[in-house]
C-alpha cells in the first residue's frame, strides 16, 4: 500500500461523497458530474487493488491481516457501481443522496485499510 | 419505499456489508477463539442483510418482517452494548453491537430508531392507498 495514494484515496472519496450529499440535498438528480465522481472513486480503488496485489512483491506487506484487508478492498469496489446503478434506475434527488453514502463510506473502508496494512492496534 | 427511505436503505445495506465482511474474516480467520461472539457476529450479520431486504419489499408480510430484525438489531445494541460495558469480560472480542456500536460511528444503534420511526410513519395500507391515488 502506498501511504501517500491512500491518502488522495480517501480524499477523493471524502470530496466526492460531500459533492454528491450537497447536490442530493439540494435536490439535484444523479448527473454525469455525481456519477463520475463515483466513476472517479471505484477507478482509485481498482488502482489500489493493483498496488496492493504488487506491493508485497517489493517488499510493501500488509503489517496486519491480509485477509481483512481484502474483504475491505472487495467490499469497497462493490460500493460505487452499486450505488451508480441505482442511480442510473431512479433519478431522484435521493440516488444523489445515496451516491454520497457510498462514497463516504468508501472513504471510511480506505482509511481502515490503511490502518491494517500499516499500524495494528488491536 | 421512497424518497429519503432510499436513504436509509442504502444506509441499512452498507452496514450489512460491513457486518457480514467483519463476520466472515472473524469466522474465517479465528473462531475458536471467541465461537460465541463470533456466531452472534454472523447471526447479526444475517440479520442486517434480512433487514435491508425487508425494507426494500413491499407488502405486509415483509412490513413484518421489517420490525422483527429491527427491533431484534435495536434490541442486540441495547442488551449487548449494555453488557459489554457493565461485564467486559463477557465480550472481550468486539461485536457490531459493543459499546453500542462504537466501532462504526453509533450507526447501528441510531439506524434502528430512525427505521422504527420510518416503518410506523409508513405502514403498508397508506403505502398502498398512495400509489393508488398516484
Amino acid at each position: 500500500m502506498i501511504e501517500w495514494f491512500t491518502w488522495v484515496q480517501v480524499a477523493v472519496a471524502v470530496a466526492a461523497g460531500l459533492l454528491c450529499l450537497v447536490l442530493g440535498l439540494a435536490g439535484r438528480v444523479p448527473s454525469d458530474l455525481t456519477n463520475g465522481a463515483l466513476a472517479v472513486v471505484e477507478l482509485l480503488l481498482v488502482v489500489q487493488l493493483v498496488v496492493a496485489i504488487a506491493a508485497p512483491a517489493f517488499g510493501n506487506e500488509p503489517t496486519g491481516s491480509v485477509l481483512e484487508f481484502y474483504t475491505y478492498l472487495v467490499g469497497a469496489l462493490l460500493l460505487p457501481p452499486a450505488a451508480v446503478f441505482w442511480a442510473l434506475l431512479e433519478r431522484s434527488r435521493w440516488s444523489t443522496v445515496v451516491l454520497g453514502v457510498a462514497a463516504l463510506a468508501v472513504a471510511v473502508m480506505v482509511y481502515r485499510m490503511l490502518q491494517i496494512w500499516t499500524v495494528q492496534q488491536a | 419505499m421512497s424518497g429519503i427511505g432510499r436513504v436509509l436503505v442504502a444506509v441499512y445495506g452498507v452496514l450489512a456489508l460491513a457486518a457480514v465482511g467483519r463476520s466472515f474474516v472473524q469466522i474465517a480467520s479465528k473462531f475458536e477463539e471467541a465461537p460465541l461472539a463470533y456466531s452472534l457476529s454472523a447471526l447479526a450479520a444475517v440479520v442486517y442483510v434480512l433487514a435491508t431486504v425487508a425494507l426494500i419489499r413491499s407488502g405486509r408480510g415483509w412490513y413484518r418482517v421489517a420490525w422483527a430484525t429491527i427491533v431484534f438489531e435495536f434490541t442486540g445494541v441495547i442488551v449487548i452494548g449494555t453488557l459489554s460495558i457493565v461485564d467486559p469480560a463477557l465480550f472481550p472480542h468486539d461485536t457490531v453491537w459493543s459499546w453500542f456500536g462504537r466501532g462504526y460511528l453509533f450507526i447501528p444503534l441510531v439506524l434502528p430508531l430512525l427505521g422504527m420511526w420510518w416503518l410506523a410513519k409508513h405502514r403498508p395500507g397508506q403505502v398502498a392507498l398512495r400509489t393508488d391515488a398516484a
